[in-house]
């Protein structure tokens, strides 16, 4: 009994920590968004930096986003034919694997690999950097860490993530058009007809694009802040990286949602 | 690896990616069905009812795209449905031109098609086509259908 009694208090208190503890990181995110574009401007005069980092975070997840788009491209091609096939309209299968990879599969799923792939390397190369000093090391020669290390980085996530999810969509159309046109021998005009007539380049492509975007900038930034704010332990590294993978696979599901639902409601 | 390849890598990279870019608007996306010049004249037509129509959805004539839909308004003066027809400038109609709201297919989009006449004058541009024939509502044809099984029955 008296355990119980001595629970509630302490259950209300962690909640309440838990959630002083949100907004406070969320408040520390926004700074360091604001810190990282203000420091922009050098990493720009200095393009170099920010070409190597294009490499180490485009450059090496080209090959997991080739081989996901061809065989979520296989995989819309089969299952889009045997539904479509119910309702003898198999021609539209085009138009479905073309809508599906560019409105949401290609911004989505590029973003979750991303997240895995380039978002653990650079939460866990700054927590590193941070857990060896490096980042005081900096500090201390009078470079700014947050424009040498961050900002470049930063802006090489959000160059890539448009240009990953536009390559993920097309091998996506074409892994479709491979199983759909050359294996089950749907008619290959009309499935590229179809897919013409009914995708739009504001209304999907562009949208897409935009949707990119946004995902681009959330993973990059929660991937940089996670190892920027790890504790510099190897543990805390351990943790940070773990974190970076599940806060911005979740942002990432979520804001999804929030732009869907403007994008549809016709802004 | 030097700083050379390094950046020729991350060049491929973007190129690639830009192509992309490029082939989803072409390839996938209508953006080469827009035509890119702004040669353009309008012509308005009233339909009763224009059914799913549009805004750019395709005006066709012999099946081969001459314009696209600009704009769709209800005139509440007449109660009809006002849609303002964008063709190419490489194509004239003559004035007595049938305009009908069909569809493509039996589920497919909705389009306008111009048939033309044999008058010998054209529509200029800012005309409004007098001869139009508005969408097929399903509904209204069933109706139509049982009305006349119902009268043949009578007899």
């Amino acid at each position: 009994m008296n355990s119980v009694v001595k629970a509630i208090p302490d259950g209300l208190q962690a909640l309440g920590s838990w959630a002083v503890n949100s907004v406070w990181r969320l408040g520390l995110v926004s700074r360091f968004l604001w810190v990282t574009l203000i420091h922009s401007g050098t990493s720009f005069r200095r393009f170099g930096l920010i070409t190597r980092e294009i490499y180490f975070v485009g450059v090496y997840s080209l090959i997991i986003i080739i081989v996901s788009g061809l065989f979520v491209g296989f995989v819309l091609g089969l299952q889009g034919y045997n539904t479509l096939q119910k309702y003898a309209s198999e021609q539209a299968l085009g138009l479905l694997v073309a809508l599906s990879l560019v409105r949401e599969l290609g911004p989505v799923v590029t973003a979750l690999l991303f997240a895995g792939r380039a978002g653990t390397a650079i939460t866990a190369e700054i927590g590193l950097m941070k857990a060896t000093e490096q980042l005081s090391a900096m500090e201390m020669m009078a470079v700014d860490p947050i424009a040498r290390v961050v900002a470049p980085r930063f802006w090489a996530g959000v160059i890539s993530m448009p240009l990953l999810a536009a390559i993920f969509s097309i091998v996506g159309v074409f892994g479709g058009y491979i199983v759909g046109v050359v294996l089950i021998g749907v008619d290959e005009g009309a499935f590229w007809a179809q897919m013409q007539a009914g995708v739009d380049v504001f209304d999907d492509v562009l949208n897409g694009v935009v949707k990119s975007l946004v995902f681009g900038v959330t993973v990059t930034l929660i991937a940089l802040f996670e190892g920027y704010d790890c504790n510099p332990t190897a543990e805390g590294v351990s943790r940070a990286t773990t974190r970076t993978v599940v806060i911005s696979s979740l942002a990432v599901l979520a804001l999804d949602f929030v732009l869907t639902s403007f994008m549809l409601g016709g802004w | 690896m030097g700083s050379k390849t390094l950046d020729l890598c991350a060049g491929v990279f973007v190129f690639a990616g830009i192509v992309a870019l490029f082939m989803l608007a072409f390839k996938v996306g209508n953006l080469s069905s827009f035509s890119l010049s702004s040669d353009n004249y309008v012509l308005y037509a009233n339909f009763e009812n224009i059914g799913g129509l549009k805004v750019r959805a395709p005006v066709k004539s012999a099946g081969v795209v001459v314009g696209r839909i600009a704009e769709i308004r209800f005139d509440n003066k007449e109660y009809v449905a006002r849609v303002t027809l964008s063709l190419d400038n490489r194509y004239q109609f003559p004035k007595d031109t049938f305009a009908s709201v069909l569809t493509s297919g039996l589920l497919g989009e909705q389009y306008v098609g111009l048939d033309a006449g044999g008058d010998s004058e054209f529509l200029q541009a800012g005309e409004t086509i007098k001869k139009t024939q508005s969408a097929v509502v399903l509904e209204k044809l069933i109706g139509q259908f049982l009305f006349n099984q119902a009268e043949g029955d009578k007899k």
